[in-house]
C-alpha cells in the first residue's frame, strides 16, 4: 500500500498527489514514469513522475481526470492509500549540456517537464521554458519551473494568461532570433502539440525530443500495447521510451492507438458516476 | 492379469457449455477412478517415467500410494520435489515427458501420470491442509529471487526447504508470472495459483510486489544484501510478424490480450477496470499453447468465429495435443498452410482484414520440420476484427540492460551452464530468460537445478 501524503487541487479536474514510495524516490530520474493501480479491480495506468524527494521517500504525480481511474484517484484523500505503485519505469531523459534548450510543456504535460527543467539547468544549459494551456487555470508549476529557467514564457489559447496563441508560435519566434542558436527542443503534452512542435523544428533542423503517453498494461516490455512507430521501427514506449526523436514518431498512429478503448472508458466513467 | 490398455477418461465440461464460461475444462479424476488408473502402473524398477520428469518426482512412488489410497503420503512424495504440483498437473506436456517414457505406451496408452499428479494436488488443496511436509531449519543465508513465475517460485520453494531466507521480487502486482497473466482461467484457475503460492509462503518465502529489478533496484545492489541472486524474469517480450499494418487498432500481442483478460480480468469489465474488445471475428497467428489459449479465450469473450492461422500443418503445431483437441471441440477454425502478408485497416486505422498467402511444405529446415514455401498468386483476404499475434516471446531485456558484464546470447537470453550459473559468480538464472520461450515445467526444472547450484555456491563460499 502506498499512502497519499499530500493532495492539491490544481484546477477543477487536475490534481497533484504526493505518495510515499521510498524505493521509487531513491531511483527516480527526470523523464521516468510509474504505473499505479488503485485497488483490486483497478487497471494499471502510467503517469509520469512530476517530482521526487529522495530524503523524504516520496514521489509526486499530477494528473488530469480524463478516465475512470484518474477520476477515482481524484476522489481519494490524504491518508488514503493506493494498492500498487511500480517504478521508476522507462529510460530517463538524456540530461547533458546541449547549450540552449527550449523545454515546452502543454497542459498536464507541464508536470513531467518540471524535473527535466531542473536537471537541464543543473547540467549547465541555458533553459528557455514555455508553458502552454487552454486557459490560465490550467497553467501549473509556474513558480517552480520559472525558478530554474533563464527565460520563461506562458501561452494560453484564450489569452487569459501570457501570450495568446500556441506554444509553437512562441517557439518559432525564439528560433528566429538570430542571437541564440537553439540546440535542443523538448515537448511534452497533447499529441497534436508535440506533432506541431516537431513539424516546426524539423524545418529548422533542430533536434527535438517528445515524451509519449500511449496506453500501457504492465509497463515492463511485456505486452506491447504501448508500441509506437518511430522512424518506421516499432518501439515500446515503456522500455525504449517514453522519450523519442520527435521527427521520427508516427503521431497519427499514436493518436489512433490511444483511442482504442474510448467507448469502454466512457462506459466505465458512467458506471463510476452512477456510484457517486 | 491384463492391464487396461487405455487411460481412464477424465470428465470434461461439455464444449457447448464451456465456450460460454471461464471455468476449468477438465474436471479431474474422482477418487475411485484415480485409484483404478494408479493400478495400471507396472511399478517398473527402472522408473523410466521419472527420467522424463524435469523436476525428478518419484512417480512410481506416488502412484503406488494413490493405488493404496494413501493420498497424504502421495502428496508428500510429490511435494518433496515439486512445489507447484496443482500447476504442473494441469499444464505439463506429459506426452513429451513422463508419459512419453511410460512402459505401457508400448501396448496402449501410458499411465495418466499428469492426471494423477493433479488428483493428488487437488486432494491436498481441497482438504484445506496444504502444509509444508517439513518445516525447514534456517541456515542463516539469504537468497534473492527475481520474478515470481514458475522458475522463481520453484527455486524459492527449494531454497526455503534447504533453510535459506528467500525474498522474491516481482514486477507485477500478482504472483505466478505466466501462470497468472498468460494461462487462462479455464486451463489453470487462478485460485490454484494463489494456493500454490501460499504454500511457498508457508515455507517462509517472502514475496515483494511492484519491484521492477533493473529499475527499482539493481542486481549488484541485491548482491550486497544477499548471498546469491536468481534471475527468473521470463520471456516477456512479444515477437511480431513484422508485416504492414501490425500497429492498427485491433492487433494485439498474445501477451497484451491474455494479460488484459487473465491477470486484469477484462472478461469481467466494467466490474474490473481493464477493458478488452474483440468484435465478431478473431484470427490468432501461431499454433503453440499460447495461440490455442488466445483462440479459445476469444470464443469465451463472445467472438462468433475464432480462427487459427498457421503456416505449417497440424503435424508441426507446437501446442500440446490436448490443447489442440479442446480448441477443435470448441469450434476454433484452423486455417493451415496460411501465411499472413499484411493487415489492412479502415480509413480510421481500425483493422478490417488480413491478407495471406497459401503455403505448401517443402524440404525440411534446420529444425527438421518441412519448411513452408509460398504458393505464388495464392493471395486471399479474410475479414477480421481482431488479430492476436502468438508467435513466441523473447527474453525480457530489463535486467540484462541494467547489468553490463552479464554474458548474453544472440537473442538477449542470459547464458548459463546446465545448473543456472551465469558469467558472474553469485548470479544464477533459469527459465525462459535463459532458454528463450519454453514450458512451465522446464522453467520449474531450471529453478530446481539452480537452487542446488546456489546451495553449493553458498556453502563453498563459506568454506
Amino acid at each position: 500500500m502506498y499512502e497519499i501524503l499530500e493532495k492539491k487541487v490544481l484546477s477543477p479536474n487536475e490534481k497533484l498527489m504526493k505518495l510515499k514510495a521510498p524505493l521509487i524516490a531513491k531511483k527516480a530520474q527526470a523523464g521516468q514514469f510509474i504505473i499505479l493501480r488503485i485497488d483490486d479491480q483497478g487497471e494499471r495506468i502510467p503517469l509520469t513522475i512530476a517530482d521526487f524527494d529522495r530524503e523524504e521517500g516520496t514521489i509526486t504525480i499530477i494528473y488530469l481526470e480524463v478516465g475512470k481511474t484518474t477520476k477515482q484517484l481524484g476522489r481519494l484523500e490524504v491518508g488514503d492509500s493506493i494498492l500498487n505503485l511500480a517504478g521508476p519505469l522507462g529510460m530517463p531523459s538524456e540530461i547533458k549540456k546541449y547549450g540552449t534548450v527550449v523545454l515546452i510543456g502543454g497542459g498536464v504535460g507541464i508536470a513531467p517537464l518540471y524535473p527535466i527543467v531542473r536537471a537541464m539547468k543543473a547540467a549547465g544549459n541555458t533553459v528557455i521554458s514555455i508553458l502552454g494551456a487552454r486557459n490560465k487555470d490550467l497553467i501549473i508549476l509556474e513558480e517552480e519551473i520559472s525558478e530554474y529557467s533563464d527565460e520563461f514564457y506562458i501561452t494560453t489559447d484564450d489569452g487569459s494568461k501570457g501570450t495568446k496563441g500556441f506554444v509553437s508560435n512562441l517557439l518559432e519566434d525564439i528560433i528566429q532570433r538570430k542571437n541564440k542558436k537553439v540546440d535542443l527542443v523538448m515537448a511534452i503534452g497533447p499529441i497534436i502539440m508535440m506533432k506541431v512542435v516537431s513539424d516546426l523544428t524539423k524545418k529548422y533542423n533542430i533536434k527535438t525530443l517528445v515524451s509519449l503517453n500511449p496506453i500501457m498494461v504492465d509497463g515492463t516490455g511485456m505486452c506491447g500495447g504501448c508500441r509506437v512507430s518511430v522512424g518506421g521501427k516499432t518501439k515500446f514506449a515503456c522500455v525504449d521510451g517514453p522519450e523519442f526523436d520527435g521527427h521520427l514518431v508516427d503521431y497519427q498512429n499514436l493518436m489512433l492507438r490511444n483511442q482504442r478503448f474510448v467507448d469502454q472508458e466512457k462506459h466505465a466513467c458512467k458506471v463510476l458516476e452512477g456510484q457517486a | 492379469m491384463s492391464v487396461q490398455r487405455n487411460k481412464y477418461p477424465m470428465p470434461h465440461q461439455p464444449p457447448e457449455e464451456r465456450v460460454h464460461n471461464f471455468k476449468e475444462v477438465p474436471l479431474g479424476y474422482k477418487t475411485d477412478i484415480a485409484m483404478a488408473e494408479a493400478k495400471r502402473c507396472l511399478q517398473c524398477k527402472t522408473k523410466p517415467c521419472t527420467k522424463g520428469c524435469p523436476v525428478e518426482i518419484d512417480i512410481p512412488g506416488f502412484i503406488n500410494c494413490v493405488k493404496l489410497g494413501q493420498f497424504d503420503k502421495a502428496a508428500e512424495i510429490i511435494r518433496a520435489k515439486n512445489s507447484l504440483p496443482a500447476v504442473s498437473g494441469r499444464v505439463c506436456p506429459y506426452e513429451d515427458q513422463c508419459e512419453g517414457e511410460c512402459t505401457l505406451k508400448k501396448a496402449g496408452e501410458p499411465v495418466g501420470i499428469g492426471r494423477l499428479e493433479r488428483f493428488v494436488a487437488d486432494y491436498e488443496r481441497l482438504k484445506g491442509q496444504v502444509l509444508p511436509w517439513k518445516q525447514p531449519v534456517k541456515n542463516g543465508h539469504r537468497v534473492a529471487i527475481i520474478g515470481a513465475g514458475p522458475a522463481g517460485l520453484t527455486a524459492a520453494g527449494d531454497l526455503a526447504n534447504m533453510g535459506y531466507d528467500v525474498v522474491v521480487y516481482e514486477a507485477l502486482h500478482a504472483p505466478g508470472g505466466v501462470l497468472m497473466y498468460g494461462i487462462p482461467e479455464f486451463r489453470l484457475p487462478k485460485t490454484i495459483v494463489h494456493s500454490e503460492v501460499d504454500y511457498i509462503k508457508k515455507l517462509g518465502v517472502k514475496i515483494e510486489y511492484d519491484v521492477v529489478v533493473g529499475k527499482s533496484m539493481t542486481v549488484p545492489e541485491l548482491l550486497k544484501d544477499f548471498d546469491a541472486v536468481f534471475i527468473g524474469t521470463g520471456a516477456g517480450l512479444p515477437n511480431w510478424l513484422n508485416i504492414p499494418g501490425e500497429n492498427l487498432d485491433g492487433v494485439y500481442s498474445a501477451n497484451e490480450f491474455l494479460t488484459r483478460v487473465n491477470m486484469m480480468k477484462a472478461y469481467d469489465f466494467p466490474r474490473n477496470d481493464t477493458p478488452v474488445k474483440i468484435g465478431q471475428v478473431v484470427a490468432t497467428f501461431g499454433a503453440g499453447n499460447v495461440a490455442m489459449d488466445c483462440a479459445r479465450t476469444s470464443l469465451r469473450l463472445g467472438a462468433e468465429k475464432s480462427y487459427i492461422l498457421y503456416r505449417r500443418t497440424e503435424a508441426e503445431m507446437p501446442a500440446r495435443l490436448e490443447e489442440i483437441a479442446h480448441a477443435k471441440e470448441e469450434g476454433v477454425i484452423f486455417k493451415l498452410l496460411t501465411n499472413p502478408i499484411q493487415f489492412i485497416g479502415t480509413e480510421k486505422g481500425v483493422l478490417k482484414e488480413v491478407e495471406f498467402l497459401s503455403m505448401k511444405l517443402g524440404e525440411p529446415d534446420e529444425s527438421g520440420r518441412r519448411r513452408p514455401v509460398p504458393i505464388p498468386g495464392s493471395e486471399e483476404k479474410l475479414a477480421i476484427d481482431t488479430a492476436l499475434i502468438a508467435i513466441g516471446q523473447s527474453p525480457n531485456p530489463l535486467i540484462p540492460q541494467s547489468m553490463p558484464g552479464l554474458k548474453l546470447g544472440k537473442h538477449g537470453n542470459i547464458i548459463t551452464d546446465e545448473d543456472g550459473r551465469t558469467s558472474i559468480p553469485g548470479i544464477f538464472a533459469g527459465g525462459d530468460i535463459a532458454t528463450g520461450a519454453a514450458t512451465v515445467i522446464l522453467a520449474m526444472g531450471a529453478g530446481k537445478k539452480a537452487a542446488r547450484a546456489i546451495d553449493q555456491y553458498v556453502k563453498e563460499k563459506k568454506a
